[in-house]
């Protein structure tokens, strides 16, 4: 059964095995996709997407390379706009207000980004994580909420005394720590991380998923990932998405055990991508 | 040993020594006129120069003070009017123009920089002299300015570009408006290429001395105000390199000595900058 023929809460309720004993369709939805479709220029991209995002979970995005899963993602905070000549038909969601009738500043404070790569700004530690707050108006006491973005993005105890340092001297795991908390600090009510593993070695990015587990007590997170394994050890649903189209829309449990198109059970078992 | 592989040893040889000539004769032109100013001027350059007004013909001493303060205005207007133009017009160029007129403005900055410099200097002459029916530092600060525009903005432009995209959506994610992103990130991430390119553009133009002959015109006294003609380095040494006595060749060649010590001076100010915060990782 394909995710998109199930209108409205396109989240499937069939959620059977042990780890997924929750009822999807109880949960609340952060945000909402209905008939998604998106072009650059003449080309179509995503086709007819239905999904939601559950609030204070983690969804996963997989699928094969250039399969339209990045795009998906960055259509949630608009950052599809940066390029010239996309097209977007259909409704995005956020807490039932269309996103892409608000205006896009306000849209990004609510809903924040982390890329593949780290991409620190060359400033200061500090700088980097009071950016957000600072050209949002924030007038209070900067230097708390530096402190508690840190300790959320678990990066504190590394950088404490290294505030004024260039953010260029962390490692790479540590600036993609520090662009979680920059990310934090503006306190998003959605986090969307673009592959934030994949320029990363192995610790840094067990030490990345510990994180995401733990950040769904703060925040909502959808996660573009290649891996499969990842999905499957920090997300609580999951997405499979092949040329644009969304195959398989479950929880995560299911998916991975007991997927329910042949097409996703082919790509989980490793027979392509 | 074949002959063929001597043969190529032959031309490796050859090539490496040509390259390395060829390398060693760029740096030894600029030793070579720091040497002969140094060995012609050197004697000249006193703190009278520097302090004093150029002397009557026949009157042994004196100095240049006139020109130095002339060329230091020059510029510092030349400055104030061309590098706001022409970093605003990099920023538009690299940021909001479409490609189409990116690649006109482009073209046309390239273009006004091949401008042969007495070209522009009789432009700023019909524009500005000529209205006023005199010649003043004003006129040849335009006239410099115009130089400085090109340079400025084509610099700009490549160094506002040079910025990793990953940087620009960093800032947009987090609710930064183009601007805020442009003013908050982009500028500052690309300041010290930007900065430096300024201080050459004003290192070339210092030197030049065909829009000031019909522009500031030249001055053996101070100079009266900003409306009013004025000395400069570069003109002052056309004037008395090309005059008949010996002693004013002398002052010819001590105020090439301090022009060229000038922008030694910006160069390597422009290298520290350069070299100083927080560089942006390649890649």
């Amino acid at each position: 059964m394909q995710a998109s023929s199930n209108p409205g809460l396109s989240v499937n309720i069939t959620a059977t095995t042990g780890a997924a004993k929750e009822n999807a369709a109880s949960l609340p939805m952060r945000m909402k996709i209905s008939k998604l479709n998106f072009f650059y220029g003449s080309k179509q991209i995503l086709f007819d997407i239905n999904m939601g995002i559950a609030d204070k979970r983690v969804t996963a995005l997989i699928g094969p390379s250039g399969c339209g899963k990045s795009t998906l993602l960055r259509i949630l905070n608009r950052m599809h706009e940066t390029v010239a000549s996309s097209r977007l038909e259909g409704e995005v969601l956020l807490d039932q207000q269309n996103i892409l009738t608000q205006d896009v500043t306000r849209l990004r404070r609510r809903v924040g980004m982390v890329f593949q790569r780290p991409n620190p700004f060359p400033k200061s530690i500090f700088d980097n994580v009071a950016y957000g707050p600072k050209i949002n108006g924030f007038t209070g006491p900067i230097a708390e909420v530096v402190e508690k973005s840190l300790r959320n993005a678990a990066l504190w105890e590394e950088v404490k005394d290294l505030l004024h340092k260039s953010a260029y001297e962390l490692s790479g795991g540590q600036q993609q720590r520090l662009c979680i908390a920059r990310a934090l600090a503006v306190e998003p009510e959605v986090l969307l991380l673009d592959e934030p593993c994949s320029a990363l070695d192995p610790i840094s990015t067990a030490k990345i998923e510990e994180l995401l587990v733990e950040l769904k007590n703060l925040t909502t997170l959808a996660i573009v990932t290649h891996n499969m394994q990842q999905a499957a050890r920090v997300s609580d649903f999951t997405a499979f998405v092949l040329t644009g189209q969304m195959i398989e829309f479950n929880p995560t449990p299911q998916l991975f055990t007991t997927p329910s198109d042949p097409r996703t059970e082919a790509y989980i078992t490793g027979r392509f991508g | 040993m074949s002959g063929r592989l001597r043969w190529r040893k032959f031309v490796s040889n050859f090539m490496l020594t040509l390259t390395g000539v060829c390398a060693f004769v760029s740096v030894a032109v600029l030793f070579f006129i720091l040497g002969y100013l140094l060995f012609n001027g050197g004697t000249s350059v006193n703190w009278a120069f520097f302090t004093q007004l150029p002397k009557p013909v026949g009157e042994v001493g004196g100095g240049m003070a006139n020109a130095i303060v002339g060329s230091a205005k020059l510029l510092l207007a030349a400055s104030l009017f061309g590098v706001p133009v022409g970093f605003f017009g990099g920023i538009y160029l690299a940021e909001f123009s479409g490609t189409a007129v990116a690649s006109v403005v482009r073209y046309a900055a390239d273009l006004l920089n091949g401008v042969p410099s007495i070209v522009i200097g009789i432009f700023a002459y019909a524009l500005v002299v000529l209205p006023f029916k005199h010649f003043s530092t004003l006129a040849g600060a335009f006239a410099l300015g115009l130089m400085m525009i090109p340079i400025t903005l084509r610099s700009t432009e490549e160094f506002l570009g040079a910025v990793p995209r990953m940087l620009r959506e960093g800032a947009m994610a987090l609710g930064a408006s183009k601007w805020k992103t442009i003013k908050t990130v982009i500028v500052p991430a690309a300041y010290r290429g930007i900065l430096t390119a300024i201080l050459l553009a004003l290192a070339r133009v210092a030197g030049e001395t065909a829009p000031l002959l019909f522009t500031a015109f030249g001055n053996r006294f101070w100079s009266q105000g900003w409306g009013q003609p004025t000395a400069s380095l570069p003109v002052m040494i056309f004037t008395y390199a090309v005059a008949p006595y010996e002693d004013w060749h002398r002052q010819a060649w001590a105020a090439g000595l301090v022009l060229l010590g000038l922008i030694l001076i910006i160069n390597i100010l422009a290298r520290t900058i350069l070299s100083r915060g927080i560089a942006v990782p390649r890649g």
